[in-house]
């Protein structure tokens, strides 16, 4: 096999099934993949069902505590988890760049394949392109998932009342910010990685042990934790107070912000959720939470509010409040 | 580095400080923050709701985004057009629009325009296209133009012929003293801003205090800092004082950074210049000295953009940087000018005063 990958890759002929041989297959190995059918035909289990899909075009495509095969495996099983799903099924659709390292594609897919194991789901489907160098930037993935709720269990912002907790499972920014400083190439020294990882185990001993106290969950990825808050709020006829000495954020993240003028409530994480939880049952949720590696660093950070409705604003450290809105375009570097 | 919040999840300091504050019972005050980014730290840390209703905080036009006028912005678009050209620049300058226009909108429809976050990086980007020419956006104060100067200087140690930088780089204290000498601009007390401070020192500030009365203090960015040197001027105010102190003395010298300084003279000199909203301001500026003369980008202009400043109708951002206005008493503010269509580049400007106001209100 040659090193790079070559518009014959995508052909669709013999290439293309050495690829999905030799790579695809090797790793995602299971029943399903190997039948090599149009169509995994897939058993259904009872319950609802939750299905989603989302591309992932992220540069650099490997970064300190991932890369973009684990981000997008990360990123479905978490859309499906927030959701109260018990993620199964994923399928897979490869763009790559001619030229593309098959080192580098094999080196992805494998962590794929261990992420995948990790959250318990399979990798049932896929598809490979190959395009013109120049048509895509190296490499880009959609991966579309399918999970199955438990019976009873339901989450929705109608649910949500006063007194309810706001949790967050852990320090906030680190993805976004640790993607930020590779990508810039900033001469900064520090210990920061991405927080990338599958949430779904640790969302579950929550919603499986206290089913009715969880509100909604969501993944604050692109946007952050305030723009995820924000989409709580919006039209409802409760508000969010956030307190700032509550927000679990690491000194880099914080003082790297501090310097480029932005925001950590701002910024994209990929390893958290934001749960609301009822009042009377937070400090359970916590326990359960901080019993899981994910969640040892999970913070309440506020609460939900009859006033401001719609709004989310936060208590500031100077005894202050602010309005969090929704994020304008992207951050973009301050000038000094 | 140390977490801002883990050095101030001590909120004590914070409430004693405002419990001071809002025992000031003195004549009705205008203090005004010079710095866009104390601006930004006063409204995302809610100080204004913590003053009692006699104490009055005002921006000043300390947001070099901000007070970038219009046909600078139209130069770089012009520069941006040209072919076998890479503009760089710093984030803020992207979202400034322009007649509908702005370098994010040139860009989508492939110009070459990297966004920087030193002058330094422009200086690579030169160094790995030594077919193109590279011109960096130089928009700052006294605090990042030490930086674009050491660029200017390695590009001519180096003879880099396709380096540029378009100047409409300012310094800070003509501002202040056209500020401090305006009837209409009613300032009783200014905190000063850290940053700048750190490069031109803190002397500079008891010359304006003799001069026109105005006490003022020189403050960090968090909240006690803030809320600190607010409580200076009131007490100064309330004591019929005009002087200035420094709370920020582990970055700020009286006399500054002499390296940083003697970095602005080698390669700048003096110029007029104008100040979106404040007009033209003598000596306020900075342009390349005739030694360094091939690395100006006006050269390439060459007169083809009038220097003048248009504003959009209706846009009170003039105003607001004078600090006559704030952001609400604006017609456009909230309405027709918001972040996502900004009319104004104080509501571009991450640290610009309407779109501190418009986020954190």
């Amino acid at each position: 096999m040659s090193e790079i990958i070559t518009l014959a890759h995508g052909s669709g002929g013999k290439l293309t099934h050495q690829l999905i041989q030799g790579i695809f297959q090797k790793h995602f190995r299971n029943d399903w993949l190997l039948e090599g059918g149009d169509s995994a035909v897939l058993e259904t289990l009872p319950g609802q069902m939750a299905f989603t899909t989302d591309s992932y075009v992220i540069h650099p495509l490997f970064f300190r505590g991932g890369n973009i095969g684990k981000l997008a495996i990360c990123g479905t099983v978490n859309d499906l988890a927030v959701c109260g799903a018990i993620p199964r099924y994923i399928s897979c659709a490869w763009i790559i760049e001619e030229g593309f390292d098959f080192g580098e594609l094999e080196e992805i897919a494998e962590s794929m394949a261990a992420t995948a194991q990790e959250a318990g789901v399979l990798i049932v489907t896929g598809d490979t392109k190959v395009v013109p160098r120049g048509c895509a930037d190296k490499l880009f993935l959609n991966t579309s998932g399918v999970g199955f709720i438990p019976e009873g269990l339901r989450l929705s912002p109608a649910l949500i009342r006063p007194g309810d907790q706001v949790i967050v499972t852990g320090t906030i920014g680190d993805h976004g910010t640790a993607i930020l400083i590779e990508r810039e190439q900033l001469q900064v020294e520090t210990g920061l990685a991405s927080d990338c990882a599958p949430l779904n185990g640790m969302l579950e001993l929550v919603t499986a042990s206290m089913g009715g106290a969880v509100r909604l969950m969501r993944d604050p990825t692109r946007g952050g934790v305030a723009t995820t808050l924000n989409e709580f709020t919006e039209g409802q006829g409760f508000g969010i107070r956030l307190e700032e000495n509550a927000l679990p954020v690491k000194g880099e993240v914080s003082g790297l912000c501090g310097m480029l003028g932005m925001d950590p409530l701002y910024i994209a994480n990929e390893g958290k959720a934001l749960l609301v939880v009822d009042g009377a049952q937070a400090d359970r949720a916590m326990e359960l939470l901080r019993s899981h590696p994910y969640g040892r660093d999970a913070a309440v950070i506020g609460e939900v509010v009859a006033d401001h409705p719609g709004k989310v604003y936060m208590r500031t450290l100077a005894g202050g409040h602010r309005i969090i809105d929704m994020l304008v375009g992207d951050q973009l570097p301050r000038i000094c | 580095m140390i977490s801002e919040l883990e050095q101030f999840r001590n909120e004590t300091l914070a409430e004693g400080l405002v419990k001071a504050i809002r025992r000031y019972d003195g004549r009705p005050v205008s203090i005004m923050e010079v710095c866009g980014t104390h601006t930004m730290a006063i409204s995302r840390y809610g100080i204004r709701e913590l003053l009692p209703p006699n104490v009055r905080l005002i921006s000043g036009p300390g947001c070099p985004v901000c007070v970038t006028p219009s046909f600078y912005l139209k130069s770089a678009l012009e520069l941006c057009r040209r072919e076998n050209t890479i503009v760089a620049t710093f984030g803020d300058m992207m979202r400034i629009p322009y007649k509908g226009v702005s370098l994010l909108t040139e860009k989508a429809l492939g110009r070459d325009i990297r966004m920087v976050y030193s002058p330094l990086d422009s200086l690579d980007i030169a160094r790995q296209h030594p077919d193109k020419t590279v011109i960096f956006l130089s928009v700052g104060f006294e605090t990042t133009v030490p930086v674009t100067a050491i660029a200017v200087l390695e590009a001519a140690q180096q003879g880099l012929d396709n380096f540029m930088i378009l100047s409409a780089n300012k310094t800070i204290p003509a501002a202040m003293h056209l500020l401090s000498s305006d009837p209409e601009v009613a300032v009783d007390g200014f905190l000063y801003p850290g940053h700048v401070s750190a490069v031109i020192g803190s002397g500079l500030y008891e010359e304006l205090a003799k001069a026109y009365g105005i006490p003022g203090a020189v403050t960090g960015f968090d909240p006690a800092d803030i809320l600190g040197s607010i409580l200076y001027v009131l007490e100064q105010i309330r004591d019929k004082k005009a002087t200035v102190a420094n709370l920020y003395s582990m970055v700020v010298q009286p006399g500054g950074n002499p390296i940083a300084r003697g970095k602005i003279d080698e390669v700048f000199e003096p110029s007029d210049a104008v100040w979106r909203g404040l007009g033209q301001i003598p000596g306020s500026g900075l342009r390349l000295r005739e030694k360094y003369r091939a690395f100006d980008a006006w050269g390439l202009i060459n007169g083809s953009v009038e220097e003048r400043d248009e504003e959009a109708g209706g846009c009170r951002c003039g105003d607001i940087l004078k600090g006559k206005c704030l952001p609400s008493d604006c017609k456009l503010f909230g309405k027709i000018c918001t972040p996502e269509t900004p009319v104004g580049s104080c509501m571009v400007s991450s640290e610009g005063t309407c779109a501190a106001y418009y986020r954190y209100q």
